[in-house]
């Protein structure tokens, strides 16, 4: 059953900037766009296991640190290989100057 | 210990066996606002050098067609080799990590071309890199080992005039075109691409075989030194850089710093091979364009190696070890690390 998680307030990620979010044994990114969207999907990229957390955003994607593959922040596609498959998004709201996430 | 660089052979399994393949690489520490300004993309410095490259093919084929038959043409058709031959293997590598360019289709515009005059399948090689990266210098891993031990001196040689590359990027192209892909091949390249990579190779040999035809309709020899010769002639810039990148150092370590080199160049060196001499850092670091390469050379120094200062320092320090490396495959340099720097990782940490 899904809920929606305390992740992080705002201000702990940067302008096109990414932070890991680990809940449970499970973990994910907390992306913030350049126009101040948030955005959650998994941590580790569909290619190897390899953590997005260093990875770069640019506008609304993020690019693997590893072999660069790029992903859309807001549904997770792959849009540049290695990596074949999509990211897992989950769906995010701010409020109170808090990020949550729903997992 | 008897090395077997084969994909599919036992060293790939004995790698995996040994822990070797992991994500659990050393990483030198660096802050994050620091990195981020680091791997900041631009489109300025790559058009700039992309227009002085096809603008110096354009002029260096020009000069060298207007010139035929007379001698006074080979230094001009020399020059276009070395462009055609060494400095689209770079653009090949700079584009193939997405790096080069901020604006995305202008990165695989020039990988399509490059890849084509390297004669290397831009799907396959993709992956291949990608694996290099993962496992660099992991045998029975990585597909893209340059020298292999024990050292055999001629067949490293021979790679100065690309026959050996040339063989197989003309076999591969020839088994795609006929609807195959090598097994060495379809262990890291994903289904989903087959039919790509054969699509490009039937364009590709449509390509050659009309070169082919016009140098012999024409009588000329200008088609085949425009479009494939040069992937011979002009690869020795490639390979005297390429040698240097891990020649002589550590396999089967997960850490950069054990296996990899840096060495500083001359700026036409740099031009032509894209600031790929910090090598180092390009692997810890792949997301890092090469114009701030140089950058993060500085910002990395307390953590690395004293780098080559310059070319014949590299084979100074590396032939050595190579011949040495004819008899005795498990030797391999070790350099010093300064005193600042964390310890070597030899093996995975975790
Ligand atoms: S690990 Fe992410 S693209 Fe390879």
């Amino acid at each position: 059953m899904a809920e929606w998680v305390n992740a992080c307030a705002i201000n702990d990620v940067d302008e096109e900037d990414v932070i890991r979010f680990d809940h449970g044994d499970r973990t994910f990114v907390i992306i913030r766009d350049h126009e101040d969207n948030y955005y959650c999907t998994d941590g580790m990229c569909t290619h190897e296991d390899v953590h997005l957390e260093d990875g770069l955003v640019v506008e609304a994607t993020i690019e693997c640190p590893k072999h660069s593959s790029i992903f859309d922040c807001t549904t997770g596609e792959v849009e540049t290989p290695p990596a074949c498959e999509n990211l897992c998004t989950y769906p995010t709201k701010v409020e109170d100057g808090r990020v949550y996430v729903e997992i | 210990m008897p090395r077997d660089y084969s994909l599919i052979g036992p060293d790939a399994q004995r790698a995996v066996d040994a822990g070797l393949v992991t994500e659990d690489w050393y990483r030198t520490p660096i802050d994050r606002k620091q990195m981020k300004a680091l791997m900041r993309r631009a489109d300025q410095p790559a058009i700039r050098d992309t227009s002085i490259l096809f603008g110096l093919m354009a002029v260096f084929a020009g000069v060298g067609i207007a010139l035929m038959p007379s001698w006074w043409s080979l230094p001009f058709w020399l020059a276009y080799g070395v462009l055609y031959g060494s400095a689209m293997d770079s653009r090949w590598h700079e584009c193939g990590h997405g790096t080069a360019f901020k604006t995305r289709w202008m990165n695989q515009a020039v990988y399509q071309v490059a890849s084509f005059c390297m004669i290397r399948d831009p799907y396959c090689w993709k992956f291949s890199h990608a694996r290099h990266h993962s496992d660099t210098i992991i045998v029975g891993r990585d597909p893209e080992v340059a020298i292999m031990r024990p050292v055999v001196a001629l067949k490293v040689a021979a790679n100065l005039i690309g026959v050996p590359d040339m063989i197989s990027g003309f076999r591969l192209m020839l088994l795609h075109a006929a609807g195959r892909i090598d097994p060495e091949e379809a262990e890291y390249l994903p289904p989903m691409f087959h039919a790509k990579t054969i699509r490009t190779a039937r364009i590709w040999v449509a390509i050659y075989a009309l070169t082919l035809g016009a140098a012999m309709w024409f009588q000329s020899w200008v088609p085949v030194l425009l479009i494939g010769l040069p992937r011979l002639f002009g690869c020795w810039h490639m390979v005297i850089c390429g040698w240097l990148q891990h020649g002589g150092l550590a396999d089967n370590v997960t850490d950069h710093r054990l296996n990899c080199r840096t060495v500083y160049m001359n700026p036409v060196s740099r031009f032509i091979y894209w600031n790929m001499n910090y090598h180092v850092e390009h692997h810890m670091f792949p997301l890092v364009p090469f114009y701030r390469l140089p950058e993060l050379h500085r910002v990395c120094a307390w953590d690395f190696p004293e780098p080559c200062h310059s070319f014949a320092e590299g084979y100074a320090e590396m032939l050595p070890a190579l011949w040495r490396q004819r008899k005795d495959p498990d030797f391999h340099l070790r350099r010093p690390l300064p005193a600042t720097a964390n310890p070597y990782q030899d093996t995975p940490a975790a």
